[in-house]
């Protein structure tokens, strides 16, 4: 599903390099979790993929089943299937949430030649699946974001994700700022969407998450690089004993 | 003072080939006027009040002439819109594409088929508001539409109007220059919604005073024609009773040269005076609204919401001034206005003033320009939206407070529509 190669990335403004060659491949269907330091790129790593500007990739590929998604804009490899949950979801004063959704929506089908959505049925199936997530009416004509709480902003980051159903969900630090019950809804809103199509990258700096949404694989980043990979206990690991024991093995 | 001889000049060349209604309460009325004017002059732009706009073109002898826009298959603004028709073709009624102007709650008639009466009700109102209104500040080019304006509307309101009346300006002859003046007038209780559309001429000069007497309500939609050269001034007097409501929103695309004054006088207490406008620019295109809300009596509200979205060196300018007179306490002031600048090239100029003479007040104003919100695009890109979509979006996004100030949701969606359109078809 998504491939990433040796790819390393600098600021786009200043000399500061970020990415010092990231090798990761998930399959189709498969969850793999991110943990790391502050400061590792984890971050960066979901921006460069998503096709945020400031970054120059000096090196290295990603490509999400076979195409190569560096060079594409923003919003064509969100119609190839790439979704990035915000660690910050944006507020757009002005743009009620429906229009928004229903605009990238039908982008979306536009963009892959198919048939848009009309008004009656994307508001049959925005109505359930916000009511899953707990989503109310009047979240859903507010402007997006906009005077949300971090977790409304989560769980209508999660209700783009089932609506636009992206192949290849990225969620950056999804857990931060959640307390236990909304966290248990997002991850519901997660696991609902899962399936041997859909593969996720999970960026977390807590196992907690894990604990929720299970992953297959887990990865350690530190300074730009994936400096070790294994199953779930790697999480359990970091947990307990923090980076310290795994960054020194590396060093 | 006599004027300069200079001034005196430039006046005598545009008042060269104008004719004033002669005889009648018009004809004294409009005698008035000019001898208003002679004493002002013309504006220049050495004047305070026209330091960011120059009027030497709305000033000219001659107008400067200006091609016809074509827009294509899209029906007229208001077309929607169940409304009496009013038409008038480069400034000259046109009664085949006009309806019967009867409307129940309404007396409509016709400024020059008023003006041979001795007597009539607008003789109370024409020219009577823009003189209030030519202090603290001078305003000649009312005066002078007051003194050569060849026809208009007289409209009396004495209940509920049925339904809005919508005036239609059609531009034809691209050398038209064209004075109209309209007077309103709303008896206690009555209520009437405006809408005027269209460029009108190559040179537009209008006024339109509105009396909106206790309890009365009045709501002006206007869109003011896609010419590109077209150039217009416009002023609009209100003056308000007590718990009246006056709401004007005017929605701008493309012209060369637009001066949109509004001046209201909130006289009754308990009152409320709304003025929005939004603006789209590009290229060679100066918009300029210019606002003089006066307080005086008490609880009053005011608004003003302008909003203008500029590119290709667009130039917008707000002049916007709240003055609160000793008395008028609890008065409530708000005053906003915005641009959206979509490159470098482009300019907004802002002057807002607040003159409080009442100790219990609550005004406040604040004036922005900034470029489009980078973040927000890329998490709409990030979505599947695309570049030119995501950035109207945010243009009708940055749009939407002046659009809410229209109460008719019919309109505001008509609006709406169109700003949709012409984004989404890069007129803008």
């Amino acid at each position: 599903m998504l491939e990433i190669k040796n790819l390393h990335v600098k600021l786009q403004e200043e000399d500061k390099v970020i990415l010092r060659g990231v090798d990761l491949k998930i399959g189709a269907g498969e969850v793999h979790a991110i943990m790391g330091p502050n400061g590792s790129g984890k971050s960066t790593l979901s921006y460069v993929l998503s096709g945020r500007d400031g970054y120059e990739v000096t090196d290295g590929s990603a490509t999400l089943d076979g195409q190569e998604l560096l060079e594409m804009e923003p919003e064509a490899r969100a119609a190839a299937g790439l979704f990035l949950a915000f660690q910050y979801p944006v507020e757009i004063p002005g743009v009620g949430n429906m229009t928004f959704l229903r605009t990238a929506v039908n982008a979306q089908r536009k963009a892959r030649g198919e048939e848009e959505m009309s008004a009656g049925d994307f508001l049959k199936v925005v109505r359930a699946k916000a009511k899953t997530l707990k989503i109310d009416a009047d979240m859903l004509k507010r402007p997006v974001n906009v005077g949300f709480s971090g977790g409304e902003k989560k769980r209508n980051e999660i209700l783009q994700m089932a609506m636009l159903e992206p192949k290849m969900c990225i969620l950056d630090e999804t857990d931060s700022g959640l307390d236990v019950d909304a966290m248990k809804l997002v991850s519901e809103g997660v696991n609902a969407l899962r399936d041997a199509g859909r593969s996720f990258l999970v960026i977390t700096h807590y196992q907690r998450l894990l604990d929720h949404i299970k992953p297959d694989v887990v990865h350690i980043m530190a300074a730009g690089r994936i400096i070790r990979t294994g199953g779930p206990e790697l999480a359990l690991e970091v947990e307990q004993n923090g980076y310290a024991d795994i960054l020194a093995e590396v060093v | 003072m006599a004027l300069a001889a200079a001034k005196q000049d430039a006046l005598a060349a545009r008042l060269g080939g104008l004719a004033r209604h002669t005889g009648g309460w018009l004809g004294a009325a409009q005698a008035d006027a000019l001898a208003r004017l002679t004493a002002m002059g013309l504006p220049t732009k050495r004047d305070e009040y026209w330091r960011y706009s120059d009027p030497s073109s709305l000033t000219a002898a001659v107008a400067t002439p200006a091609a016809v826009f074509d827009a294509g298959d899209e029906s007229p603004v208001f077309d929607v819109i169940d409304r009496l028709k009013i038409v008038f073709v480069d400034g000259v009624f046109d009664a085949a594409l006009s309806d019967d102007l009867a409307l129940a709650g309404v007396e409509i008639e016709r400024l020059a088929d008023a003006a041979g009466a001795d007597i009539h009700w607008a003789q109370g109102l024409y020219g009577v508001l823009e003189t209030r209104g030519q202090s603290p500040v001078q305003r000649p080019l009312a005066a002078l539409n007051t003194a050569f304006a060849t026809d208009g509307v007289l409209i009396r309101v004495t209940g509920k109007a049925a339904k809005p009346v919508g005036i239609t300006y059609i531009h034809r002859d691209p050398t038209s220059d064209v004075m109209l003046h309209h007077c309103i007038k709303l008896e206690a209780g009555a209520e009437l919604t405006l809408t005027e559309n269209g460029p009108a001429a190559a040179r537009f000069t209008k006024v339109l005073e509105v009396e909106i007497a206790d309890g009365a309500r009045f709501h002006h939609i206007r869109a003011q024609g896609r010419d590109h050269e077209r150039r217009a001034a416009t002023h609009i007097f209100a003056r308000l009773g007590a718990e009246a409501l006056f709401k004007s929103f005017t929605l701008t695309a493309n012209g060369r040269l637009t001066r949109n004054e509004c001046v209201i006088e909130l006289v009754g207490d308990d009152s409320k005076a709304h003025v929005a406008g939004a603006a789209m620019g590009d290229g060679d295109f100066h918009h300029d609204d210019t606002v003089f809300i006066t307080h005086q009596g008490q609880r009053c509200e005011s608004r003003q919401v302008f909003k203008k979205v500029l590119k290709n060196g667009a130039v917008g300018v707000f002049q916007g001034k709240i003055l609160v007179k000793q008395g008028a306490q609890k008065t409530d002031g708000y005053q906003i206005s915005q641009s959206l600048l979509l490159d470098g090239d482009s300019q907004f100029l802002a002057k807002p003033e607040l003159e409080i003479y009442a100790d219990d007040v609550k005004c406040s104003h604040g004036s922005t320009s900034g470029a489009i919100d980078e973040t927000a695009l890329y998490y709409m890109r990030s979505r599947g939206v695309p570049l030119k979509a995501a950035q109207s979006l945010l243009v009708l996004a940055f749009l939407a407070e002046a659009i809410a100030e229209i109460e008719d949701e019919a309109i505001a969606d008509d609006i709406r529509d169109r700003l949709e359109g012409w984004l989404a078809r890069h007129e803008h």
